[in-house]
């Protein structure tokens, strides 16, 4: 049989097949569908407009009004309106609002709706995230989920993979936000277009899975239709202590067949900042020269996670934020937000002087809940640099993992935390 | 189908940012997004552009997030047609499932300026620059999307195929 890659196999065992060649199109069932409050009305009326009545599974549909959470003005209302209405009408399993909103990439993974050897489809951009479980999973449009709501299947080309291999060990303060933006800076931002990313080395190995899930998150600014991380020990850990449903971990074969083979040193990358207006636009943190801030945000579906704030607490541990820029932590989960408030977190941003966020979506897309004037400048954990991404367009936003964030928040400039 | 239209023309990675900014991610009346398209490239796009227009681009047209308002936007709009070096993936498959012609085609972009007229066929990915009097091959759209396309979307080729 034909040695297949990681993607590869999950996605001939989705649909239906022996083995899948890239290029090849294949009609694959989809564990989970996922829709937010942006992208979910429009799957809703299309789903309506053809005459659907029925979803194909109750459980595997899932509803996440997380982008203007709570809802920021009546016109957002409304769009949560209709989730909710159709969550209730076809009594959706995961449907999660108000208090139990949390911005979906980070919710799914944590509540185990999404498992280890899923195909799953996310009418959002990011839902590559769940590439760090070990599952294939891509983002689509609303017209694609609108289908896969119905039928529980959806089509694909087979896409190649790139291998991207991190050998040695991790330096410190560098996390898998930076081995991504290292990436991304390598290749630009369609140096993966069409492609599956797939991440393996010693280095990677050693990331805990918020790191991985981080990493994953960002294949989309490459470009890519997934990122991929296979399973191993940690992975097993993580899924037996959520997963809703049986897990299947699946590897690549040895003689598998790559489209591309990048190698890293792991030891010898820094921090990495993307500068104004794309992800690819980075700098190592020593190269960063002075960069003024008005806001730091620390959260998203890049670095919202327990691990984030637990090193945004770490730096921020008596010390007090820049008079000068607004610090905004958003835990990205309930539980995140609930965890950090136990572990003494909230004391500790409060008295540094930060805005603690319920969990949402919020300026990362320049929604609400800090939104820069213009000629602003502002340092995000997030993963999107674009023009106008967090409010005025003739803002800025720079990107980075939260250890920087944190110590520039406190700095009131870019800076690395070794410079406290 | 023949399609003609003059050339509003942009550079790389034009993201769906650009498209359509997220403070109108509120609503998804197309006429309404309409208004607001291109916005953050190009303000005076959405107050010109008239009915049958075509946008011209460099490579990685529409990446960035799957919003689907992006592609809507545009036809919206008016657009019939966009043509670039390459495109992001989820705009590429948006576009054809929600019935806004693309095309890729490096040679049309590199010799088409802005207010350039072009006719495109959008059967056989014929391109003519009416201006210049150049002609371009656009790659050919693959069989599967053609189905889609004469389907009329994906919407109508589920429910043709008896899934609904
Ligand atoms: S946190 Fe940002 S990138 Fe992630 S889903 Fe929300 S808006 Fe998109």
């Amino acid at each position: 049989m034909r040695p297949m890659t990681i993607t590869e196999k999950i996605l001939a065992k989705h649909a239906g097949q022996k083995t899948v060649t890239p290029g090849d199109l294949v009609n694959v069932k989809v564990d989970i569908a996922l829709g937010n409050d942006i992208t979910a009305p429009i799957a809703i009326r299309e789903f309506k407009r053809i005459g659907a009545t029925k979803v194909f599974n109750k459980n595997r549909v899932v509803l996440v009004p997380d982008h203007f959470t709570p809802n920021k003005d009546i016109n957002s209302a409304e769009q949560c309106k209709i989730l909710r209405d159709f969550a209730h009408e076809h009594k959706l399993k995961h449907y999660y609002d108000g208090g139990e909103c949390g911005v979906e990439h980070a919710l799914l993974p944590e509540k185990g709706i999404v498992v280890p050897g899923d195909v799953v489809i996310g009418a959002d951009s990011h839902t590559c995230t769940y590439g760090g479980l070990g599952a294939f999973s891509t983002g689509s449009g609303s017209t694609d989920l609108a289908a896969a709501m119905i039928t529980g299947e959806i089509w694909f080309k087979v896409p190649e993979s790139i291998k991207f291999v991190f050998k040695g060990k991790l330096g410190k303060w560098v996390s898998g936000k930076d081995l991504i933006l290292q990436i991304i800076g390598d290749i630009g931002v369609d140096g993966a277009l069409y492609k599956a990313m797939e991440f393996t080395g010693s280095a990677v190995r050693s990331l805990s899975m918020d790191s991985r899930m981080s990493m994953c998150n960002m294949a989309i600014e490459a470009g890519a239709k997934s990122g991929i991380i296979a399973p191993d020990a940690k992975t097993r850990k993580y899924a037996e202590e959520r997963a809703e449903r049986k897990p299947v971990y699946y590897e690549s074969d040895k003689a598998a067949e790559y489209c591309q083979i990048i190698e890293y040193d792991a030891s010898k990358l820094q921090p990495k900042v993307a500068f104004p207006h794309l992800p690819s636009n980075t700098r190592d943190l020593s190269d960063v020269g002075k960069v003024a801030l008005d806001q730091v945000v620390i959260g998203s579906c890049t670095n919202g996670r327990i691990e984030d704030m637990a090193v945004a607490a770490k730096i921020l541990k008596g010390k007090k934020a820049s008079k000068k820029l607004r610090l905004i932590i958003i835990p990205a989960t309930p539980g995140i937000y609930n965890e950090s408030l136990r572990l003494g977190y909230f004391d500790t941003f409060t008295k540094a002087g930060a805005i603690i966020s319920p969990p949402t979506c919020g300026p990362c897309l320049g929604g609400h809940m800090g939104i820069l004037a213009a000629g602003e400048r502002a340092l995000a954990t997030t993963n999107r640099n674009f023009v106008g991404r967090m409010g005025h367009k003739e803002s800025e936003v720079y990107l980075s993992n939260p250890a920087v964030a944190a110590a520039s928040a406190v700095k009131g400039r870019i800076a690395g935390p070794d410079s406290l | 189908m023949k399609i003609k239209g003059s050339v509003w023309k942009y550079g790389a990675d034009i993201d769906t940012d650009k498209i359509i900014s997220a403070k109108y991610l509120t609503t998804s009346d197309p006429a309404e997004l309409a208004k607001y398209c291109m916005e953050v490239e190009d303000k005076d796009f959405a107050a010109n552009v008239k009915e049958g227009d075509i946008i011209v681009a460099d490579k990685n047209f529409g990446c960035g997030s799957s919003r689907e308002h992006a592609p809507i936007a545009i036809k919206a709009a008016g657009v019939s047609c966009v043509i670039a070096k390459s495109f992001a993936r989820i705009f590429y498959r948006n576009s054809f499932n929600m019935g806004l012609p693309i095309l890729e085609c490096d040679e049309a972009v590199d010799s088409t300026s802005a207010g350039d007229i072009l006719e495109v066929n959008l059967d056989t990915g014929k391109i003519k620059n009416l201006t210049n009097n150049k002609e371009f091959q656009a790659l050919p759209v693959p069989p599967f999307m053609q189905t889609l396309i004469n389907d009329g979307g994906l919407m109508a080729s589920i429910k043709k195929r008896g899934l609904v």
